[in-house]
């Protein structure tokens, strides 16, 4: 569970004070907190660790670690389920 | 089984391996830390590509296998209370404690929730302010920057429900508790890739002067591991003993530094226990005293529990690279994946689970051999 997973900025937002994106991964879109990598760019490629970006790759090394993620299986991380604000759930 | 034309790469990993073969002289043992790194060797074979002179150990970078068992057992004491939500990563449902795991209190009526991120219990805190809300917060370096930013976030916007349950180790000190121990046989590190994208590489440089030890921070994919074992057996040969990027494509010596900024705020460095391994001094975070309201151990009050493991476990020495797992007599029989005993079957990144996943619990004459290239 230390490994993290490439994405692509897809939009960027500010919320409770974090500095937000949504980052899509492969099929999957989820947000990640760019507090750490502030400097990305809507478009850029990040490395993703439990909601966090904590680097910036290039596009080629972001395909290149999804591929080795997948065939490790070590995606599933994503499928955690999403947290609605105010539902709870 | 591997065979090389199965890799992505097959020629470049042909040749990777062929400079292994000609560069060593000598027989070497080289850890990997990294649990990601560990599953990556063993589904690809890496350990069975190499000239047998060179011999890969497993190393302890698995948080899950090495969260202590009292730990779990604390976290699993809070969770079956009714006043609480408790949010996990969700590998650590199945870790068994000394009594049932995660799933099974969830299954008797406890409210555990599976979270992709700390900060997703900010929402749910606020959801159910009549609720305590407990993060279990375990994890390396690389975890540090999110789970510092829930201690960090529920201040700010102070939140009065919401704690975390620490259990936050480090990748150095396993190291030199590695490196101290009378038993060891590690040679040479190849350091873990995506922890060193928080935490730079920098702090391995005393490590490899006053040891001795080449340390190669690697990444995880095979061509990577192959080029670090390349690296790192050069050194060993060459008498070497120094810090090297395999995967400077993504690592900066430094790190990140707004991360260790904020990891600096919230955490301070503790001794911590490792499962397995026992007491390691100065190896983890705890929360900072500005931050005790709202550590779970002080706020729940869990008694220290009294644990034991089972006896046949070895999976503390094999954390160590003292064992592997087929040393192990309960290894895929009595322990499993699904029914596991120790931690390092729990995890996919244990190498326990990682030799059962890819078939290594069968007998030598079920497998195909490869044989050696001549
Ligand atoms: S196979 Fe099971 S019992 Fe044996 S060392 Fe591994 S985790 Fe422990």
């Amino acid at each position: 569970m230390c490994l993290a997973i490439p994405g692509r900025v897809v939009e960027t937002f500010t919320h409770e004070g974090m500095h937000m994106a949504r980052v899509q991964f492969g099929g999957v879109t989820r947000e990640a907190c760019l507090d750490y990598v502030p400097e990305t760019q809507v478009g850029e490629y990040v490395l993703v660790h439990v909601g966090f970006a904590i680097s910036r790759v290039d596009e080629e090394e972001a395909q290149r670690t999804y591929q080795a993620l997948a065939e490790l299986d070590q995606l599933a991380e994503l499928e955690a389920p999403v947290v609605e604000e105010g539902s709870g759930a | 089984m591997k065979y090389l034309d199965e890799y992505r790469d097959g020629d470049i990993a042909a040749k990777l391996v062929e400079r292994i073969r000609r560069v060593q002289t000598k027989p070497w043992v080289i850890m990997e830390v990294c649990g990601g790194q560990t599953h990556s060797i063993v589904k690809n074979g890496i350990d069975h590509l190499l000239p047998k002179g060179v011999e890969l150990v497993h190393g302890p970078g698995c948080p899950v296998c090495v969260t202590p068992l009292e730990m779990i057992d604390k976290a699993h004491a809070i969770a079956r209370r009714p006043d609480v939500i408790f949010c996990s990563f969700g590998d650590m449902l199945r870790v068994p404690g000394s009594d049932g795991d995660l799933f099974t209190i969830r299954s008797q009526g406890g409210d555990v929730r599976i979270v992709y991120s700390p900060i997703d219990c900010l929402k749910i805190a606020r959801a159910n302010p009549d609720r305590q809300v407990v993060f279990f917060a375990i994890g390396f370096e690389t975890t540090a920057p999110a789970n510092a930013m829930l201690a960090w976030q529920a201040r700010e916007m102070g939140l009065k429900n919401i704690s975390l349950l620490v259990s936050h180790v480090l990748v150095p000190p396993a190291m030199e508790a590695i490196l101290s121990s009378p038993e060891n046989r590690v040679q040479a590190f190849l350091g873990p890739g995506h922890v060193c994208a928080v935490v730079g590489y920098r702090e391995y440089e005393p490590l490899a002067a006053r040891f001795h030890v080449p340390i190669v921070v690697t990444g995880f994919e095979p061509l990577d591991i192959l080029e670090g074992i390349l690296m790192v057996v050069e050194q060993l040969e060459e008498g070497r003993a120094e810090v090297e990027n395999q995967y400077s494509r993504v690592l900066a010596r430094g790190g990140n530094r707004p991360a260790q900024d904020l990891i600096g705020k919230v955490f301070e460095i503790s001794d911590r226990k490792w499962r397995g391994v026992g007491t390691i001094a100065q190896s983890g975070f705890r929360l900072r005293d500005e931050f005790r309201e709202f550590d779970a151990e002080h706020r729940f009050r869990v008694a220290a529990i009294d644990v034991s493991e089972p006896e046949i476990c070895i999976a503390g020495q094999i954390l160590q690279g003292i064992k592997k797992p087929h040393d192990c007599a309960a290894f895929g029989t009595l322990c499993t994946p699904q029914h596991p005993l120790g931690a390092t079957m729990v995890s996919a990144e244990g190498a326990c689970a990682a030799y059962y996943a890819y078939g290594r619990h069968l007998k030598e004459s079920d497998l195909v051999s490869i044989g050696e290239p001549s």
